[in-house]
């Protein structure tokens, strides 16, 4: 993930202890062990594993299959963890070991689905289109965890945000007939939960997760009442118009990458734009500047002559904002309608990006691509009948946000104010 | 050493009085009771009145009564409302009239089915219970136990298995070993972030939150695969637990009031008595009201916080038993309408007292309840009821919403502060 190098408080040297080096260099090798064991003794000699490379219905961009023999491509990967491995053990990489750590996790994710697609064939790009489908409410979930939480209030209300501009989104599109119409109640209906939760945590100070929690509650009964009382019985109340594919003149041409990524969602730009707005922003402005450090330190923040509360109504504000885009995308850019409880803890997986991202936005949206991966290879790999439970590949996101957490692939680092309530003195 | 554990003791227990700023005299001053009560029962009604105001917007009688004059809309939403809970009232509790005449009448089946919304109530308002109190023994270790939820899930998987795996033991025996696996179940689910947050700091509310949705995934994987109903052909579906595992219900279909539902009340006064009878109870409580005070006084922090949330988490888990024993008799993915998060609710609604999460669970049980009468009624959602969890809870958490209205002074009585720390927790 993106190292924090400009966070405002301590920035962590790059150096490697010997006990970490010796580590990681262990577990690379372990992986170079499992993939012989696991893949490579259970796969015949001459088999191929075919790719696809174009995603379906797609003519702009195409690519030709890819089909490789399994177990030489299996013994590669193999080498390449145990270099990898051997060298960390004997020497470090230094300021690229984490970098090499990304690698070696990519080898084996590589070697996995070579495997699993051993004698078949396995639509790649098809996974990864989809994958960014996938991707785009968690990263927009993490990125509105990240405007909130930097400047030092909780929030766990992502989820009944999503869920509300997911509802009002489809609503308002389709009595209007408007998509943009739509889009903007959507966001506005999150904005105003994001305003509650604002005077809750920070005019009366009740404890964020509680607030948070209400609104959860809250939005779960609200959409669902809406939605049996309306939504069901005139169901052209739940009919939006869609935003469709659109396609970037030349970009969309190149083969493979483009079919992904320049010939997709309006949201999917969306979410690639406000990455690099969210990164300036928090971390090359001012404002940024401002914003961070009532999270960090709210007393000296306020010492420097900083609003400390409009600072913070206005990062749960912007946080609601792009909750309910997050929503939107369900129901306008998605599924095209609204269902009850749609979101599915796609807010709390967002939550989960946004702490294995360590609070920055390029990380979160790498974690939001690395879970909808495992979301989407779940479900292809279920389709291959596959021996591996699809239910297992979508705990991956959970069970490596609590490594994380437990701070066994090194402690990130969390806004100090994080949830305590700001009382001027 | 024995002289030194009193010591602790004593200590503990001053902390506890400054903390709640009682001296030793605060002690003889009877509590008012209007005090401890005002912000609940006005949280209620403004929950009411706000959910009464939804009733109305959201009727289309009312509009088309608006439409020919103001004052019949007026009328026609009076009239709305007014129907609308009555039903609920009817629902929960029963009818009065109906249950004066089978009184009158004297025949016994008559009297249970004029009684059965009533006895209805209490059976939805068992795992209310049993998971307010997981929620309310948390708040008391200073945890925020938000995996309630999940450990549900696991105490019915434990609770199920054990149910229709054993075959030979009488029902003495069966049903309440299926109903301890249930408490273990749960219990291994909570213990898991509880030594996650005393070892490495990681945050309990990060953890629980990840571990409800395992816990979900789990289970349907469990109920299509290893533990799937023999012919369910594809339904998440367990099989049906044996005769002897069911906890006992009183009287015949329909009528669902079961034993369990004692066992509740039970296991509250066993909270109850832990938490404010026994040393270990006031080491807990000063764990949570006051970590680093209960650190100075030598208590051990790292200790309290996994067994606080195993048992917590046994709490959970027994609700989660209670429902597949008694009521459902079998496990599915539907064991659970939200009972997590509103435990939340329930325990900052009782005050993290037992007491209180028994009384509130009956309330929330009884609305529950009785919506499922209004929605026939009325043609009212069930949601309604969600959302009037959430107003209620809204105005516990901030009782200064609820005084500013009310004009009310403020209490010396107020509702304890829960000790959070941030994200990061190990500060």
């Amino acid at each position: 993930m993106a190292a924090s190098t400009n966070t405002l408080t301590h920035v962590k040297v790059n150096e490697i202890s010997f006990n970490r080096r010796i580590t990681l260099g262990v577990i690379e090798l372990l992986v170079a062990v499992l993939i012989y064991f696991a893949f490579i003794s259970t796969t015949a000699a001459g088999t191929l594993t075919k790719f696809v490379m174009t995603p379906g219905g797609i003519t702009v961009g195409k690519m030709a299959d890819w089909i490789i023999p399994s177990r030489i491509t299996l013994w590669i990967t193999l080498a390449i963890c145990l270099i990898i491995g051997l060298f960390q053990l004997i020497k470090g990489f230094g300021k690229a070991t984490n970098g090499m750590v990304g690698l070696v996790f990519l080898t084996l994710i590589f070697s996995f689905i070579t495997w699993q697609a051993s004698g078949k064939s396995l639509n790649l790009a098809g996974m990864l289109s989809s994958s960014v489908a996938v991707a785009v409410p968690i990263t927009l979930g993490a990125f509105s965890g990240i405007l909130c939480e930097r400047a030092g209030v909780i929030n766990i209300a992502i989820e009944g945000m999503m869920l509300m501009g997911a509802m009002v989104g489809s609503l308002v599109a389709s009595v209007t007939g408007s998509i943009w119409l739509g889009l903007l109640f959507g966001i506005l209906a999150a904005a105003l939960l994001a305003l509650l939760h604002a005077v809750l945590s920070i005019k009366y100070k009740i404890n964020q997760i509680i607030s948070g929690t209400v609104i959860n509650i809250f939005s779960t009964g609200m959409t669902s009442f809406i939605s049996q009382k309306f939504l069901q019985v005139y169901q052209n109340l739940n009919n939006p118009p869609m935003f469709t594919r659109i396609e970037i003149p030349g970009l969309a041409q190149i083969p493979f990458l483009g079919p992904i990524l320049f010939n997709t969602n309006a949201f999917v730009y969306a979410m690639f734009i406000l990455v690099f707005v969210l990164q300036f922003a928090l971390f090359s402005t001012r404002w940024g500047l401002r914003h961070r450090s009532v999270g960090e330190h709210p007393a000296a923040a306020d010492t420097l002559g900083i609003n400390v509360i409009r600072t913070r109504y206005i990062a749960v504000l912007l946080s609601g904002v792009v909750a309910g885009l997050a929503g939107t995308f369900l129901t306008l850019g998605s599924v095209g309608r609204f269902d009850e409880g749609m979101t599915a803890g796609k807010g709390f997986i967002g939550l989960a990006a946004m702490i294995f991202g360590n609070y920055t936005p390029f990380g979160a949206m790498g974690a939001g691509m690395l879970f909808g991966f495992a979301g989407s290879l779940g479900s292809k790999l279920s389709l291959l009948g596959s021996a591996i439970p699809s239910e297992f590949m979508a705990m991956a996101p959970y069970l490596i946000t609590m490594i994380v957490l437990a701070g066994f692939v090194g402690k990130g680092h969390v806004p100090a104010a994080d949830g305590v309530p700001y009382t001027k003195e | 050493m024995k002289k030194n554990k009193i010591d602790v003791q004593e200590i503990s227990s001053v902390l506890i009085q400054e903390i709640n700023g009682e001296g030793p005299k605060a002690k003889k001053k009877k509590r008012n009771f209007w005090n401890v009560i005002q912000i609940p029962l006005l949280a209620i009604l403004s929950g009411l009145i706000i959910g009464a105001f939804l009733i109305a917007v959201t009727s289309e009688t009312v509009y088309a009564a608006f439409a020919v004059g103001f004052w019949n809309g007026i009328v026609e939403a009076l009239q709305e409302i007014g129907s609308a809970y009555l039903a609920l009232f009817y629902g929960a509790i029963g009818s009065p009239v109906q249950i004066i005449t089978a009184l009158q009448s004297g025949d016994p089946a008559a009297i249970r089915s004029a009684f059965n919304p009533f006895l209805e109530s209490l059976v939805q308002s068992t795992p209310y219970i049993f998971a307010g109190l997981a929620c309310a023994l948390g708040f008391r270790a200073g945890l925020f136990n938000i995996g309630v939820e999940g450990q549900l899930f696991i105490g019915g998987v434990f609770a199920t298995y054990v149910g229709y795996t054993i075959t030979t033991l009488p029902s003495y025996l069966h049903m309440p070993l299926a109903f301890l696996a249930g408490a273990l179940g749960g219990a291994l689910w909570g213990v898991i972030p509880g030594i996650l947050k005393a070892t490495t700091g990681g945050n309990e509310v990060i953890n629980c939150i990840m571990m409800n949705y395992i816990a979900y995934l789990l289970v349907d994987w469990l109920l299509t695969g290893p533990m799937t109903r023999p012919g369910s052909g594809g339904m998440p579906l367990s099989p049906i637990i044996q005769k002897t595992a069911e906890i006992p219900q009183f009287f015949k279909s329909p009528i669902r009031f079961h034993l369990g539902f004692f066992f509740a009340l039970f296991f509250a006064f066993v909270v109850w008595w832990v938490l404010f009878k026994t040393t270990w109870g006031l080491n807990l409580r000063t764990v949570g009201a006051n970590p680093r005070a209960a650190k100075y006084a030598g208590l051990n922090i790292a200790r309290t916080t996994i067994i606080g949330m195993a048992m917590s988490g046994a709490l959970a888990g027994m609700a989660g038993a209670n429902e597949v024993l008694a009521v459902n008799h079998s496990l599915a993915t539907s064991l659970s309408s939200g009972y997590g998060f509103t435990s939340i609710a329930l325990a900052l609604l009782g005050n993290s007292h037992p007491v209180g999460v028994v009384l509130s669970s009956l309330l929330f049980g009884s609305l529950q309840n009785g919506a499922t009468k209004m929605m026939v009624v009325s043609d009212i959602p069930i949601d309604i009821v969600t959302i009037l969890q959430a107003l209620i809870l809204i105005f516990v958490a901030a009782p200064a919403i609820i005084r500013s209205v009310y004009r009310l002074r403020q209490s010396s009585v107020d509702t304890n502060e829960i000790a959070l720390t941030s994200w990061g927790g190990d500060k």
